[in-house]
């Protein structure tokens, strides 16, 4: 089946994939437009990683097809690899080579012409801040360094579409936000899929999510879209001077559940806000009141949600 | 991308200490027995003028150092192939070439090329050894360059085995046994051959380089040789791409 637009880069139909009796991925269809990043969320085991092995001619489908810009992955993978960048779970970086040597490599795989090979490779170690570490061995330097040496060696054929397998896992804080950085800044202008299990991550950075659950995809949709879906119906309300249960039953509320001496947490009809009431209450009866705040559902209990919708 | 490849495979071999270390014990061997034979040869030689149709110092020297170097070469050769595949998949590289733009058979071919440049230096040093008797006599270069052939001929199928096997596995130490194993059996299979002409025998890969070491290019062995290693890349490059069927 032919893309449905020409800006499309990534479009996979019907992908499966069984190792043996078990299935991996079921029935995935994927679509990603030039200058999007999608996310790929879901807990381990999922088959994201799968999902992407397969997009980048790791492993091949049982069924269905993908295409890359236009170009068939199982017909030509020759042309199709040569517009794909490909950062796997565990980068794959031979430790005896410096950066240089390795980002050389990496390029003349990839079929950087021999004039553009220098430029290649200063402009992304320019972009992931490897000009320091140029001449140092890869077995040398530290994991932050080593996830980013992986990201440059994915975008150094500066490929249409760029995937990333988990690509801040094990890195501190820091080193996170510079990787969010530059994933988004590659957005402008690749089309990036990642994947992650952090939803904060995929929320800061994807323009689009699809969350995979035991190989189906159980959501697929736009980030706003999903913010809603997380916000859960519930509030979380911190009083010193907490009056019997039944006091805070005010309109809208549904139930109210005890969970320490000051801590309770209140069920809302979602077309009926008690938090403003709940305040002034408060105030007028003195409560104590510290805190009330929104609980934002976990991801799990958004998986939950998700599967049981299925 | 073939020659890239191979580059890479050298270059990461002569990174680790192993394949100079290899070189150095495989020259030093070499070279042992090269002078060993030579004074042998020097002690003999009053005696060997009288016989009628004396056996020259290429007879004499060259032969045996070079029936010597198909064997070390065998023994080095396990060791040397193990990590071609094994060690990447051990340490999860292989996505870097599955992912680019290349064919298997590119993959294989390009390891297999950087293992046999490798064995050809080793080979292409025994080669300026055994020339070195030129200093004191005129060795009989037929000989020399037949032997030359035959060893990398011999390597090639070394190698190609041992890539075989190392595509098997991601543990390269099992690689190396395993390509020893096959290696060693593939030496003695002639052992329990009831007559030259047997099945056996016919697949015993020193057998094929015994007509070289005389300084004779039989095309029946070269053809045996050149198909023994186009058997076992093919099958390597198979084995590759069931991975990606596999998983």
């Amino acid at each position: 089946m032919a893309p449905a637009f020409p800006t499309t880069t990534v479009f996979a139909h019907q992908l499966s994939r069984w190792f043996g009796a078990r299935s991996a991925v079921q029935e995935i269809d994927l679509e990603l437009k030039k200058g999007e990043v999608l996310g790929f969320l879901g807990p381990n085991g999922a088959g994201k990683t799968t999902t992407m092995r397969m997009l980048t001619g790791n492993l091949a489908p049982s069924a269905g097809t993908i295409n890359i810009c236009g170009i068939d992955l199982l017909d030509q993978p020759k042309a199709a690899k040569q517009l794909i960048g490909y950062l796997p779970e565990n980068p794959p970086l031979y430790r005896e080579l410096n950066v240089d040597e390795y980002l050389t490599l990496a390029a003349r795989l990839h079929r950087v012409a021999k004039s553009a090979l220098h430029d290649s490779v200063e402009r992304t170690k320019q972009r992931c801040g490897l000009n320091e570490v140029s001449k140092q061995l890869i077995g040398s330097l530290s994991r932050g360094y080593q996830q980013r040496v992986g990201v440059a060696q994915a975008i150094i054929h500066n490929p249409e579409v760029v995937i990333l397998d988990e690509p801040t896992v094990g890195l501190d804080p820091i080193q996170m936000r510079e990787i969010r950085v530059l994933i988004r800044e590659l957005g402008g202008t690749h089309s990036v899929i990642l994947s992650s299990h952090v939803l904060p991550e995929v929320e800061s950075v994807c323009d689009r999510v699809v969350i995979m659950h035991l190989g189906k995809n159980v959501y697929s949709g736009s980030i706003e879209a999903l913010k809603q879906l997380r916000e859960g119906h519930s509030l979380e309300l911190g009083l010193r001077n907490p009056p019997e249960l039944s006091q805070l039953q005010l309109q809208g509320v549904i139930s109210v559940e005890k969970v320490n001496d000051t801590l309770f947490e209140i069920q809302y009809d979602p077309g009926n806000d008690p938090s403003e009431e709940l305040v002034k209450a408060a105030a007028e009866r003195g409560w104590g009141l510290y805190q009330i705040n929104r609980r934002q559902t976990s991801l799990e209990d958004v998986f939950v949600q998700l599967t049981q919708q299925e | 991308m073939i020659f890239l490849i191979a580059a890479k495979e050298l270059k990461s071999m002569f990174a680790a200490p192993l394949a100079w270390l290899i070189l150095c014990i495989v020259q030093l061997l070499l070279a042992w027995i090269f002078l060993s034979r030579l004074d042998t040869f020097l002690l003999l030689q009053p005696q060997l003028i009288q016989l009628a149709q004396p056996p020259g110092a290429t007879e004499l020297i060259l032969a045996p150092l070079f029936g010597s170097a198909a064997v070390l070469i065998m023994m080095s050769v396990p060791l040397l192939s193990m990590r071609l595949i094994a060690e990447e998949r051990r340490n999860q590289t292989m996505p870097l070439l599955m992912s680019a733009p290349l064919s298997m058979t590119e993959i294989v071919t390009g390891k297999f090329l950087g293992l046999v440049l490798f064995l050809a230096a080793l080979i292409i040093l025994t080669g300026l050894m055994a020339f070195s008797l030129s200093a004191g006599t005129s060795p009989d270069l037929g000989v020399l360059i037949g032997n030359l052939l035959g060893l990398v001929l011999l390597s090639a199928c070394y190698a190609a085995l041992g890539l075989y096997i190392s595509c098997l596995t991601a543990h390269p130490v099992l690689a190396a046994v395993g390509t020893l194993g096959a290696l060693l059996g593939l030496w003695v299979l002639d052992v329990s051959a009831s007559t030259p002409e047997s099945l056996l025998s016919w697949f015993s890969l020193l057998k094929h380089f015994e007509s070289f070491n005389r300084g004779l290019i039989d095309s029946a062995d070269v053809a045996f040789l050149v198909l023994f290693t186009f058997t076992f890349l093919a099958l390597a490059i198979r084995r590759l791409d069931a991975d990606r069927l596999r998983g």
